[in-house]
This record gives structure tokens, C-alpha cells and sequence, in this order.
């Protein structure tokens, strides 16, 4: 027997027993390399994460363990990916009910379909579909729009600043795309600097969920029982409250922004007069106030960026 | 006509979150605006939640049920993922219960 026959029989004994497990601490998969028989654990993370198994194994497995190291930057896109699991299931149902309406008020399936990946935007399109529908002129249509979306361009601003050096300027021209109130709330939650590869990962399942949903209710009608379309409505809002209440914990300054824009905004909603204003303008006028009265009086500290 | 209007919708909310996220790639420095913009995730959230949350759902009190549920979840720092379904569990219950009195 050769020498190299020797090589081949232990190489694959070691890969019959190559081992593989999950290491709490650092939320990897390790394993031992074949190569390197008796060797230090090598990371296999990356090798692994191109599975779909080690995706859903992720999934399912690392909900609730989303502490982040702080000293790590939010960079890869899987990570991105895992968290925009939860917006893409609140897509689906929130795209469906646009599906459904959309067919209803005379659009064809694939015409609501195209407006769910050309906008990705949920009161943007609601309102738009009712102006189609209407025989509004574009004008007005460019204007209804301008004003419901404004406030993706405080949150592009906002987010802007908490991009990393891989943001080159055709990665923000194709990412900006995708700046919806979620994605975007999700993507500001960081405790890091966001790269281009975790936005990426964080706008996948989103507009599928997005534009499946609206496929799904466009070609499927009204299927879903009322009460669990009613159940899965408080979704999205859920994921808010768990965004902004923990910050709101640590931070008096944060907490006291939020109760501002609260209440600001319900007086936009039930105070006579105030509630004529627009969705989109009062949202803005709300965030501008309660925003401005926090740097006024709580200027951020240089550390706590 | 239909597809003009699409993209005439699809044109202007793209530009509007394009153009500020290209124009601004560098880091401001200013303190009163980076403080402008580190409060603006939290009070553009906070104005969007409420009240809108209360009459999400069919019925307004099971929209508080759900609301109670996930700020509770959510002071106790649970997922994202936790604290919606918990927030959606809820509603469908309390919903459930309202139907059957």
C-alpha cells in the first residue's frame, strides 16, 4: 500500500466522523476541518450558512438570543437576513389585504403585483390604488405620494448616517429602495453601524413577503378568516413597541421624544380640525417637533452615537 | 393609463428615499443635527404606533389587550419575532373570547 492510498483511507475516516455543533457563546457553527485532523476548532460558519438548513436551524433555534455583541458592526447578510424574517411575515399579510383590495377596486392581479415590487410601501399604495381607481390626474398622484412618503426621506437622512464605508454609491442607490418604516426601524435599532451586506440580507424576505402576499390576495380573494386578518394587523405595530420601549427603558431623553410624538400625534388623530390633516404630513410634523424638542434640550452626547 | 399612473407612484416614492440617502453619504457633524437625528427613529415609531395600534384590530379592546401584551414583552426586551406574535396571540384570543359573550 502507498503512502497516498494511507492519506486517502484517514481522510475519509475523518470526514465520516467530522463533528459539528453550536457554540452558544459565540452563536457560530464549529466543526473540525478535515485537513487539519486534531486541530483547533475551525469556524464553519460561513460554509454552513449557505444552506437552507442552517438558515432555518438559525431561525428557529436563535429567536430570542438577539443580544448583539455592541462591539461587533452589523454586517453580514444572513444576520440581515434573520432579522428580516419577522417584517416579512407581517408583509405577508399586510400585502395580502392590499391584494384583495387592489382586484376589488377593478386592477388586475399582476397589475397590483406590479405596483407591490415597483413601491414597497403600504400607505402609499392604498392610497394610490383608491386615485386610479378615481381617475386622478398624475399630478395628483405624484402628489399624494410626495406627502404620504415623505418621512422616508427623514429616515434615508437619518439612516444615512449609520452606514458603513461598504455603502458605495451604487449599493445606496439599489438599497435605498428599499427604506420601508420597518426595514428601516429594524436597520436604526443597531447598536452598530450597518453594512451593505447585512441591508441586503434585512430587505430580502420583506419584499418577497411583500409581493408574494400580494399575489397570494390578489389570486386567492378574501380566504384568510376575518379574525385572524384582524389578529395579524397588530404585527407590525407589535414590532414597534419592542424596538422603541427598550431604548425608552434606558434613555429618560428617548422616553420622554416618544411620549411628545404620542401625544402629538393623537391630537392629530382625534382633536377636531387637526384630524383633517394627511397620515403622511401629520406622522412628519409629529417626528420633526418631538425630535427637534430633543435636541434642543438633550443634545447627544459624542459617546453615545 | 393605469401603468403611467404606477409609475408616476413608483417614480416619486423611490426619488424620495433615494435622493437623501445618496446626497448625504458623509458624516454630519454637527451636534444638534446628529442629536436631531439619533431621536428621529424612536419619535417617528412612537407617532406611528399610537394611536393607530388601537384600531388595528376589529375590536378596540382587544387591540389594548394586544398593545398591554407586547409592551410588556417588549420592557422585558424579547425579540422582535417574540413580542408580535405574543401581540397577535393575544388579540386573536381576547377576539375569540368577545365573540363567544
Amino acid at each position: 500500500m502507498t503512502s497516498s492510498d494511507t492519506v486517502g483511507i484517514i481522510n475519509l475516516a475523518v470526514l465520516d466522523h467530522m463533528r459539528l455543533w453550536w457554540n452558544w457563546q459565540t452563536r457560530t457553527f464549529e466543526g473540525r476541518m478535515r485537513e487539519r485532523t486534531g486541530s483547533s476548532p475551525v469556524s464553519r460558519t460561513k460554509q454552513l450558512h449557505r444552506e437552507i438548513g442552517g438558515v432555518l436551524f438559525y431561525f428557529f433555534v436563535c429567536q430570542g438570543c438577539d443580544e448583539v455583541n455592541p462591539s461587533e458592526s452589523s454586517k453580514g447578510y444572513l444576520e440581515g437576513f434573520k432579522d428580516g424574517i419577522p417584517i416579512g411575515l407581517g408583509y405577508l399579510s399586510v400585502s395580502f389585504s392590499f391584494g384583495i383590495m387592489a382586484v376589488n377596486t377593478g386592477l388586475s392581479m399582476w397589475t397590483a403585483v406590479l405596483i407591490s415590487m415597483t413601491n414597497l410601501t403600504s400607505a402609499g399604495q392604498f392610497a394610490g390604488i383608491k386615485l386610479i381607481a378615481g381617475g386622478a390626474s398624475y399630478i395628483e398622484m405624484a402628489l399624494t405620494q410626495l406627502v404620504i412618503n415623505l418621512r422616508y426621506a427623514l429616515m434615508s437622512l437619518s439612516l444615512s448616517q449609520k452606514t458603513d464605508k461598504s455603502f458605495g454609491i451604487l449599493h445606496r442607490v439599489v438599497l435605498s429602495f428599499g427604506i420601508t418604516d420597518e426595514i428601516f426601524a429594524v436597520a436604526s435599532g443597531k447598536p452598530r453601524d450597518i453594512g451593505k451586506n447585512y441591508m441586503y440580507g434585512l430587505v430580502t424576505a420583506p419584499y418577497l413577503g411583500w409581493s408574494a402576499g400580494t399575489l397570494l390576495g390578489g389570486a386567492a380573494g378574501n380566504i384568510l378568516p376575518a379574525s385572524v386578518a384582524s389578529a395579524l394587523n397588530i404585527a407590525l405595530y407589535g414590532m414597534f413597541i419592542a424596538i422603541i420601549v427598550p431604548p425608552a427603558k434606558k434613555s429618560r431623553p428617548v422616553l420622554l421624544v416618544i411620549l411628545i410624538a404620542v401625544t402629538l400625534s393623537s391630537v392629530f388623530e382625534y382633536a377636531p380640525y387637526f384630524n383633517k390633516l394627511s397620515g403622511g404630513f401629520a406622522i412628519i410634523i409629529c417626528a420633526v417637533a418631538a425630535s427637534l424638542i430633543g435636541a434642543v434640550f438633550f443634545p447627544v452626547k459624542e459617546a453615545t452615537e | 393609463m393605469t401603468l403611467v399612473h404606477v409609475l408616476v407612484m413608483a417614480g416619486v416614492t423611490y426619488l424620495v428615499r433615494m435622493l437623501p440617502f445618496v446626497l448625504f453619504r458623509k458624516k454630519i457633524e454637527n451636534r444638534f443635527i446628529k442629536s436631531f437625528l439619533y431621536y428621529v427613529p424612536y419619535a417617528v415609531l412612537g407617532a406611528m404606533t399610537f394611536p393607530a395600534i388601537f384600531s388595528s384590530t376589529t375590536y378596540v379592546y382587544s387591540a389594548i389587550a394586544g398593545t398591554a401584551v407586547a409592551v410588556f414583552l417588549a420592557f422585558r426586551e424579547k425579540s422582535l419575532l417574540t413580542v408580535a406574535s405574543f401581540a397577535c396571540l393575544t388579540v386573536y384570543i381576547v377576539e375569540g373570547l368577545i365573540k363567544l359573550f
